[in-house]
């Protein structure tokens, strides 16, 4: 997969990640989050501090927007924002079922979630698949005007441009794994 | 250099493929010579007959089912522990072991009773805790079955074992509760070495049984073998399709 | 945890097929019974209390796959585990929800099936009593299956396999306690054996959920 990484992320910071598919920045971006081990190396944050949102967002088709979204609020303990309605231009949708949303409100809900739960390190896979330009601006702002203003730090993989113009961007190509070395350890004790 | 040296899959290779006929051998010794003297050399039974003979099958094939199923379980927690693979394929390798014992002595338990009882089965604690060890086996292999990745698989059926094992414990206990009411010790009096049964029977009864555990361990080891061979099979594939 | 709990109730309520499916179940086969053993009372009196344990523990299982997968699929799983409530609460929160819309409803529609199947007067009480606290049980280790097989593809025949051995002793205990006492003999060993089986389920089952789950996350 990946092998020699190493970066440093400071508050406020954006991170782009880009690279071809199959690199392994969804990989990296779960050991980040705490969903899987890696093989080798140190992850220095407050475990407590991130959270991790990828395509997939969880979003029931049963509940309102508003049920969604108090959910995830209350599973974190924070209110639910005022601002949030405007922020994500849900405040016409607040009582409808999500099953009724087209796949481009439905994730622009799902990207609500990030803003109810009130993470300083946000690990995002790919956040901006089925969002049309303009959910794409609203979902750029708020992570340049709310979330990294207020001190946070994103870690985004995306092949678009997001318009964050301080972020830093890491390529990850020159991080491949080399191919013959690249058997998992499990594997390994094997051959 | 310790123990788990050995545990190694390579070196696992290299010291099982000399032992393993001698195992067999021994075991064939063994099994042989029980099952003989038992089955031609000892006197009929004066209340049973005959068919009290098959307790040389029943009682290792009973007891090598229970130990099996405890050699699992202490595979699969030195697999959660110390990762070690052998461990894990032990663990998978031992299972059909396991349920063919269980399978035969449950078969030979029904012929045994038959002509005491009139029927081929009956609802004895005894009989139905191996049938439910039966099931736990089934259960423990179609769960390595359905799942493809290896180590996540080596992981579930190890939790699985361990927690199957609490409740094995536990049905042991409900089934001698559910049956002791219904019956007055019709239950088979299975002879557990030397206590029911007397020295004529016991001596080629503990061959035979030493011929159990020696084929039961030779068969866990050349299986292991197998399963290895498969593990670095799955290991060239994965890397073959990352050229 | 109250808030998945609540969650979970919600989505079982308005998804459909969440509660009243396994009640549903149940009296199908309470039904079916008469039809395949006869007719006859004294045959019916005396199976009654054992046929509405099996078809309580059959209705239980039914809805076992639902509790995880759909969570897995939609990834509101993987969101759950980085969440600040712990996995092992994620999987009692899962278990009470399951129960609250199967093993409760079930207990309290037991007694009322039973009288088609005339079971005996004395044993209406036990049998309310003992499917509430056994039922539990059958959630919290079905909950457990449900982990293990939250990754298969088509995992319901599996996780049935997987579980039923695991319900026996619960199922023993549940049906002697019930047989004991409407025959007015001592049944407080089973039932008490009964609250064990629940509360070490709830107890101990927890962690080894959440350690499946874990890995089947990966």
């Amino acid at each position: 997969m990946l092998a020699g990484l190493s970066f440093d992320v400071a508050a406020g910071q954006a991170l782009i990640l880009r690279g071809p598919n199959g690199i392994g920045k969804t990989t990296l971006l779960r050991v980040l989050a705490g969903l899987q081990d890696p093989v080798a190396g140190t992850i220095d944050f407050p475990r407590d501090e991130c959270a991790y949102a990828s395509h997939a967002d969880g979003i029931k088709s049963a509940l309102t927007v508003q049920e969604n979204l108090a959910f995830w609020a209350d599973v974190y303990r924070n209110p639910v924002p005022a601002t949030i309605w405007d922020q994500f231009d849900l405040a016409s949708l607040r009582e409808r079922f999500a099953g009724t949303l087209s796949a481009g409100q439905k994730r622009r809900v799902g990207l609500a979630r990030l803003g109810v739960i009130g993470r300083k390190v946000l690990f995002l896979d790919e956040p901006t698949v089925s969002l049309d330009g303009f959910s794409v601006k609203l979902f750029s702002s708020f992570i340049r005007d709310v979330h990294l203003a207020a001190g946070g730090i994103a870690i985004i993989a995306t092949h678009i441009d997001l318009g964050l113009d301080g972020a830093a961007t890491l390529d990850l190509t020159p991080y491949a794994a080399d191919k013959n070395s690249a058997s998992s350890d499990s594997d390994e004790a094997f051959l | 250099m310790s123990l788990w040296e050995y545990a190694n899959p390579k070196r696992f290779m290299g010291w099982t493929a000399p032992v393993l006929p001698w195992v067999f051998g021994v075991a064939a010794l063994f099994l042989v010579t029980g099952l003989v003297w038992g089955f031609f050399f000892t006197p009929d039974d004066y209340r049973q007959g005959s068919t009290v003979k098959i307790i040389y099958l029943h009682v290792p094939a009973a007891f090598m089912a229970i130990n099996t199923w405890i050699m699992m379980l202490v595979a699969s927690l030195i697999w959660l522990v110390r990762r070690q693979h052998v461990s894990a394929l032990a663990a998978k390798a031992a299972a059909p072991i396991g349920l063919t014992m269980t399978l035969i002595a449950l078969l030979t338990g029904a012929i045994w009773g038959q002509p005491m009882w009139g029927t081929y089965w009956a609802w004895d604690p005894r009989l139905t805790s191996f049938l439910i060890l039966f099931l736990f086996y089934l259960g423990y292999m179609a769960l390595w079955a359905a799942i493809d990745d290896p180590d996540t698989a080596a992981d579930l059926t190890s939790v699985l074992c361990i927690v199957g094992s609490v409740f094995a414990v536990l049905s042991r206990y409900a089934v001698k509760f559910w049956n002791q009411g219904l019956h007055q010790g019709t239950s088979v009096p299975l002879a557990t070495g030397g206590r029911t049964v007397s020295d004529v029977f016991f001596v080629p009864l503990a061959i035979s049984s030493v011929g159990f555990i020696l084929l039961f361990i030779a068969l866990v080891l050349l299986r292991t073998r197998t399963e290895i061979r498969r593990r670095r099979v799955r290991a060239l594939h994965m890397r073959e399709s990352r050229r | 945890m109250i808030a998945l709990l609540r969650r979970d109730l919600r989505l079982a309520t308005r998804a459909g097929g969440g509660f009243g499916l396994g009640l549903v179940f149940f009296l199908i086969v309470v039904v079916l019974v008469p039809f395949g053993v006869g007719p006859q009372t004294a045959i019916l009196s005396q199976i009654a209390s054992g046929i509405l344990w099996v078809a309580a523990l059959l209705a239980a299982l039914l809805s076992l796959d639902r509790i995880f997968a759909l969570d897995h699929e939609d990834g509101a799983l993987a969101l759950l585990a980085t969440a600040p409530i712990p996995l092992e609460m994620v999987g009692v929160a899962k278990a009470v929800a399951h129960w609250l819309t199967t093993g409760l409803p079930l207990s309290i529609a037991a007694p009322v099936l039973g009288v088609l199947l005339q079971l005996q007067p004395s044993a209406y009480v036990f049998v309310a009593a003992t499917l509430f606290l056994g039922t539990p049980a059958l959630s919290m280790i079905g909950t457990f299956g449900a982990a293990l097989t939250v990754g298969i593809r088509r995992g319901g025949l599996l996780l049935s396999l997987l579980v039923l051995p695991l319900y026996v002793p619960t199922l023993i205990f549940g049906a002697e306690a019930v047989r004991r006492g409407a025959q007015g003999l001592d049944a407080v060993t089973p039932l008490l054996m009964l609250a064990g089986i629940t509360a070490g389920s709830f107890a101990l089952l927890p962690f080894a959920t959440a350690a499946v789950l874990r890995i089947n996350l990966r």
